[in-house]
């Protein structure tokens, strides 16, 4: 560091300071608002919390309300009894595991094959399936919902998962074929020689070497299904109580969207997991995000 | 013997089959308590593909040698092709079939979709607010932010770096509905003379002057929304050029220092060069997203008040005017226009996966 002067570190530092609480900030006033009651909330700005603390109230009431577990004694705003993010909570999480793990061991065993099974078209198909990464979801929108209102796929969980590992797989297959056709032939070698299958081959030595590739690639594939509005809103039913967080926030943006005291702890919600699986596994985000910079 | 264990495997996965089928029609149609419906849906799910790829594999074995070197392929990439080709490859082709057909897929009309594409006012709209707006804009600014953030943060202590960039980094774990919804709080509007609750009027009356409606001032607004996506898409531009940066060698800059460059034109004359692929992947990954845009404007504007996009105009005939024809020729349109963006990073993939 010695190497600059010391005004331009101290400039430096400036600059980063200001830049970090600019982007901080407007998360800041949805957490903070999330906790303050209804008439403070339309009352005054989120900020005199943290400039005046004592002339503030908290709470844990709107959390209550949006989760549709209240408090006994509280008195629930008319019109908002029923608003129980909580079943979203659990649809999400039926979404967006399985639109995880199936896409990712799908993709694993395609990137073994395309890497170390020698069949006649490989190369044809791998360029096939990684070829249409980037191609926008929209373009298949209509085929599959008329597919799946033909086979009954319309509306269940399976339908959202497939459609997951649909749009997900050409970028799984290329980033999990990128870390194991470089891994070394000779960690196998032997395990042929000793007459083991593909099979096993790839579940007892492959699956667990490229743990590392398949951790970059499960955070990444989670917070996008958890993340996502289109593909919910385009294969799950409309019904209120089959939707995933993305939407209900969407919905209750029209029907509520002067209730910020509600709006925000709903939005709080639904960021608290994905913010605590990236901080908590930011490294393999960062290596996935790296590997291939290209996703829909 | 063999014989009959082939059987068996055959069974096995047969039976494996059935109970999954009538498990899912259990799981979809049965009255059972939600959260118990989610959780069983979840083993189902991953239950499934585990068991199903293990009994495939198992039925594969007991083949002869011949045999089994062609149905192991088979095995390990077919589920995959399979998938990709019913998603992705025939959707395309059946959706430039729709969009030659009228509403309801009924009739054959020809090329009428795409006259409502590219002349329809609300499709011109798009293309100003997709191809000068988000383009154009969101592109620029999350790059120069980006290039800002992580040359900055290179020179300071390692600590202080890694602070700043997380925090930086954080709304790429946040949704585009659930930005929205932080944003649009921070752009809420009172009538003059009443406390201003969003921090923007705040601001703005704070500093003496008259709070605004941000989102419906056409067409600023525009900006307002791309604002969002900045927001979200510094921090990924910012890890990508972090790593970048640490990969110069340092010799580059002293070399350059000791000729008396200035700390700016050491970047624009060394740093800048030498990373300048991460920034071309870094703007054509940005370049994607902003033309399928979609959440975000959804979310803040619904696509009025002329903050109209494209995949917002797909959304809205497909679900709203029930029109596949028209639905299916916007995606079409679309698609035309990420075309090259994706074609280019296509032949980077194929330089990467030489080996191949």
């Amino acid at each position: 560091m010695s190497r600059y002067s010391k005004v331009g570190t101290v400039f430096v530092y400036a600059v980063l300071i200001f830049l970090t609480i600019s982007w901080l900030t407007p998360t800041l006033g949805l957490l903070v608002s999330s906790f303050r009651p209804d008439a403070e909330v339309s009352a005054t700005g989120w900020w005199t919390v943290v400039a005046h603390p004592g002339e503030s109230t908290l709470t844990m009431d709107n959390y209550r309300t949006v989760l549709g577990i209240p408090a006994p004694g509280q008195v629930v705003e008319r019109g908002r009894e029923n608003i129980n993010l909580l079943t979203a909570v659990v649809n999400t999480v039926a979404v967006a595991l399985p639109a995880t793990v199936i896409p990712i061991l799908i993709a694993a065993f395609a990137a073994y094959g395309f890497a170390w099974i020698r069949f006649p078209g490989r190369r044809w198909l791998f360029i096939l399936t990684i070829g249409l990464m980037g191609v926008p979801l929209q373009v298949s929108l209509i085929p599959v919902l008329r597919d799946y209102i033909k086979i009954g796929l319309n509306g269940t969980y399976l339908g959202v998962w497939l459609a997951h590992t649909g749009f997900g797989l050409p970028l799984a297959v290329y980033l999990l074929y990128n870390y194991i056709s470089s891994l070394q032939r000779d960690i196998f070698e032997s395990a042929f020689i000793d007459g083991a299958s593909h099979f096993t081959i790839f579940v007892r030595l492959i699956l667990p070497l490229s743990a590392p590739a398949l951790a970059s690639f499960a955070t990444f594939q989670f917070l996008w299904t958890w993340n996502d509005l289109l593909v919910p809103l385009v294969f799950l039913s409309s019904n209120q109580g089959s939707q995933v967080l993305t939407q209900r926030l969407l919905g209750l943006m029209g029907s509520f969207g002067q209730d910020w005291h509600l709006l925000t702890a709903g939005a709080f919600i639904s960021m608290l997991l994905p913010l605590a699986v990236f901080f908590l596994l930011q490294r393999y985000f960062v290596r996935g995000i790296m590997a291939g910079s290209v996703k829909q | 013997m063999r014989k009959a264990q082939g059987i068996l495997s055959v069974l096995f996965f047969a039976a494996a089959l059935l109970v999954l089928e009538q498990s899912y029609v259990y799981l979809r149609d049965g009255q059972i308590a939600q959260w118990l419906r989610a959780l069983l849906a979840i083993i189902w799910g991953v239950g499934g593909i585990l068991l199903l790829f293990t009994l495939a594999s198992n039925v594969v074995e007991q083949f002869s040698p011949r045999w089994k070197r062609r149905l192991v392929p088979i095995v390990f990439v077919g589920p995959a092709t399979a998938i990709v080709i019913w998603y992705l490859a025939l959707p395309a082709v059946r959706t430039f079939v729709a969009s030659l057909y009228d509403a309801n897929g009924k009739n054959f009309v020809g090329l009428a979709n795409y006259i409502y594409a590219f002349t329809s006012r609300e499709m011109l709209l798009s293309f100003r607010n997709n191809f000068l707006f988000w383009l154009i804009f969101a592109t620029i600014f999350s790059v120069i932010f980006g290039l800002l953030i992580a040359v900055m943060a290179d020179r300071t202590h390692p600590l202080f770096e890694k602070i700043c960039k997380a925090f930086i980094f954080m709304p790429m774990a946040i949704s585009m509905v659930g930005a929205s919804v932080i944003w649009k709080f921070v752009y809420e509007y009172r009538p003059a003379g009443a406390p201003q609750i969003g921090l923007l009027n705040a601001i703005v009356t704070g500093l003496g002057g008259e709070p605004q409606a941000w989102l419906l001032q056409q067409p600023w607004n525009n900006l307002f929304l791309i604002a969002i996506m900045i927001w979200l898409q510094t921090g990924y531009a910012m890890v990508i050029f972090s790593a970048a940066i640490k990969g110069v060698p340092a010799e580059l800059h002293e070399a350059g220092r000791i000729d008396g460059a200035g700390e700016i034109q050491l970047f624009f004359k060394i740093t800048l060069p030498t990373i300048w692929g991460a920034v071309v992947t870094v703007a054509t990954t940005i370049m994607l997203a902003t033309l399928k845009i979609f959440d975000i404007v959804q979310s803040m504007t619904g696509g009025n008040f002329g903050t109209q996009v494209i995949a917002n105009v797909q959304y809205t005939q497909m679900f709203r005017q029930f029109n596949y024809g028209r639905a299916a020729s916007v995606a079409i349109v679309l698609l035309l226009a990420v075309l090259p963006v994706m074609y280019y990073n296509l032949r980077q993939f194929s330089k990467r996966t030489e080996a191949f």
